[in-house]
């Protein structure tokens, strides 16, 4: 994952509260390899009429939504599963951050794990943004900063999870520097807690 | 030394060392994996690593298990099938498909005594909280790091705040887990307990069996909590006590006297506490496409023009447009087209013994599904003749797994219908596209088969409790 601190692009608006994971990508498609690209999965049943064509007035169908980077959307934004396949879906969809008053907490991680950023606004900001859609937003992780024509809002995020984004981080890495005290630890659970390690059962 | 919570005791126990920026790597006692772990396996075989403590990690098929005999599609066998090759190349446990041991994750975990009290136990699935009903640290991870623990049996984690939520007082007959924890969800909404680890608690909470707790736990994520968990007391102990992975011999009373340690000290202080009243919760249904559109079933549907926002208003509209319900209509008048109970939420042994108080000697009048959520709890009802019961009612008993559920394994409610489940997600196309989900106690679930409409379970109960 390459690391980013800025970005600048088109905002979409989807005015919709619990946008949940089975939503983002419905259960049918996750048995897909990831090779083969998410994108064309995300909120497929919402972006979908009854007889399977893509419905033109929904947000993400309308020409203002070509090209978005960035949505704008309700509160308890990807609530529900832990399949970080609703993540692979809006990455692989172009986007790379999602404004709202509030995340599903699995989701958010999913979500740097993939280098999408989670910016979290007060509710009344974020509808604010949402009137002013389709609009060119730029998303700075230094300044933890929302800039647009005429208006510029502070966004909250985590710093752990801040400099993970900025630096790109592969945590598996990072983790692996650190394998005596890993070790050593083992060792201790061990001694203090022997029943983690369970008994091979008679079968 | 300052009095510790249950969450601090549990974090204090696994912490190996702090980052820097205050993220924490935590050693992980036990690690679950089931078919959709394919996404990790894969990343880790990309950089061709091994799984670092295969001895504590345990494999379960569930998500895709046919319930029916056969799996509906060979894209379904072949998911199958993938947990099989990459748990055994890992020399993984598995609990697969025929195999008695084999459930729902969430079941099999803790009736095979894999779940213990002050484990820390991560799964790439989000209702890993379920644990938590044992004293677990438990809590649901996507695949970026359920991969990071098959390579190093640890994981990055910010320290969640702390909420203690209390149950006091007695629960009526009747009323339920399931009712507990729908009713807080419904009034603290689905994104409530977001950021907090829950500690339930209360007299109503203590009185509740290990089967209760594990539902109670089970629904934290619904509410926006990844974890809950309740303090290990002596009915924790009785109930795990020579279940196959658990300690024994002269380890049990060592291990005992660590599980009761686990318990709050007294003047711990929360970040966060709620406290309810058992004698006040009613049974309750959802009548909307979040687990926190959920009312008492004597209630009626809301109506939009009474919301206090416009997001609120659009969010009752969209929801009540999708389920095919009026505004301000009667739940009760609200007709079903078949039923579902099973799940990791309400599949277990007492949770099919009062579905089966309601049903027996009646007829269902719409057809239904009810798949226990482990061979091993398949064969306990078995031997209570609970299954007869089911079929005299006109309904289908089945194998164990996810199931209608999550629809993966084929089992999917169609379009339109209405189906009354004792799932944990009223999501738009949970259990298939335009499928309209109400969730519901198992009690509940089955006195709408009586009845075809949603029903309070309590007059059908009377004298049979
Ligand atoms: S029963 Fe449902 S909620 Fe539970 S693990 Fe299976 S799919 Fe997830």
């Amino acid at each position: 994952m390459t690391g980013w601190t800025r970005i600048e692009g088109r905002a979409t608006a989807l005015p919709v509260e619990n946008i949940d994971t089975d939503q983002l990508i419905p259960a049918r498609f996750m048995s897909t390899p990831r090779s083969e690209g998410y994108g064309d999965f995300l909120l497929y049943d919402m972006r979908h009429g009854d007889d399977g064509q893509p419905d033109p007035e929904f947000a993400l169908n309308r020409p203002e939504a070509k090209g978005a980077r960035i949505l704008i959307t309700r509160r308890n934004f990807g609530a529900g599963s832990s399949r970080e396949a609703a993540v692979y879906a809006l990455v692989d969809a172009g986007i790379q951050v999602v404004i709202a008053p509030s995340f599903g907490d699995i989701f958010s991680s999913n979500a740097i794990n993939n280098g999408l950023l989670p910016a979290r606004l007060d509710a009344e900001v974020v509808e604010v943004l949402l009137a002013a859609c389709a609009v060119d937003l730029t998303v700075d992780l230094e300044s933890l900063m929302i800039t647009g024509p005429g208006v510029s809002f502070a966004f909250e995020l985590d710093p752990v999870w801040r400099q993970k984004l900025i630096n790109g981080w592969d945590d598996i890495d990072l983790t692996l520097a650190h394998a005596d005290e890993i070790a050593a630890f083992a060792e201790d659970r061990k001694e203090r807690a022997p029943w983690v390690w369970p008994a091979p059962v008679q079968g | 030394m300052t009095p510790r919570t249950m969450l601090d005791k549990l974090w204090d126990s696994h912490e190996i060392l702090t980052r820097e920026d205050g993220a924490s790597l935590l050693w992980v006692d036990r690690h679950f994996v089931h078919e959709g772990s394919h996404h990790a396996f894969a990343k880790i075989a990309e950089r061709g690593m091994k799984v670092r403590h295969p001895e504590l990690t345990f494999g379960v098929a569930d998500h895709y298990v046919p319930t029916h005999g056969t799996a509906a599609s060979p894209d379904i066998a072949r998911m199958i099938r993938t947990l099989s090759e990459n748990t055994a190349r890992h020399g993984i446990e598995l609990f697969g498909v025929g195999d008695p041991r084999q459930g729902i994750v969430h079941v099999s975990g803790p009736e095979q005594g894999v779940t213990l009290p002050g484990l820390l136990i991560v799964c790439g699935d989000s209702h890993t909280a379920t644990h938590g009903a044992l004293g677990a640290y438990s809590f649901g991870i996507g695949a970026t790091e359920v991969a990071h623990v098959l390579a190093t049996q640890t994981i990055w984690q910010n320290k969640p705040r702390r909420m203690r939520l209390a149950v006091e007082g007695e629960l009526a007959p009747g009323v339920g887990a399931k009712d507990i924890a729908l009713n807080w969800i419904s009034l603290l909404g689905a994104d409530g307990a977001r950021g907090h680890a829950i500690e339930y608690t209360g007299s109503a909470v203590r009185g509740l069996s290990v089967e209760g707790r594990l539902t109670l736990c089970n629904l934290s994520i619904e509410g926006g909590a990844r974890s809950g968990m309740v303090p290990p007391d002596e009915v924790t102990l009785a109930w795990i006590k020579g279940r196959p992975y658990a300690p024994s011999g002269a380890q049990w009373a060592r291990a005992c006297d660590s599980f009761l340690a686990l318990a709050p000290d007294a003047g711990a202080e929360y970040d966060r506490e709620a406290t309810l009243d058992a004698a006040e919760i009613a049974p309750i249904v959802t009548w909307g496409t979040s687990p926190e559109e959920a009312l008492p079933i004597t209630g009626r549907v809301p109506d939009p023009a009474r919301a206090r926002t416009e997001a609120e208003a659009k969010r009752i509209s969209d929801s009540l447009d999708y389920m095919g319900l009026k505004p301000g209509q009667s739940l009760t008048d609200t007709q079903v087209d078949q039923i579902f109970i099973g799940s990791c939420t309400n599949g277990r042994i007492e949770d099919l013994r009062s579905a089966a108080a309601v049903l027996r000697g009646r007829k269902a009048v719409v057809p239904g599904l009810i798949s226990p959520g482990s061979a091993q709890i398949k064969q306990q009802a078995e031997a209570e003749g609970l299954d007869k019961i089911f079929t005299e009612a006109g309904l289908e008993w089945v194998d164990s797994g996810c199931s209608m559920c999550v629809g993966m394994n084929g089992d999917l409610v169609a379009a339109g219908k209405r189906c009354a489940s004792t799932t944990n997600r009223n999501f738009r196309g949970r259990q298939g596209k335009g499928a309209r989900t109400h969730l519901m106690s198992p009690a509940m679930a089955a006195a709408a088969a009586v009845t075809g409409h949603l029903t309070d379970a309590r007059p059908l109960l009377e004298g049979r409790l």
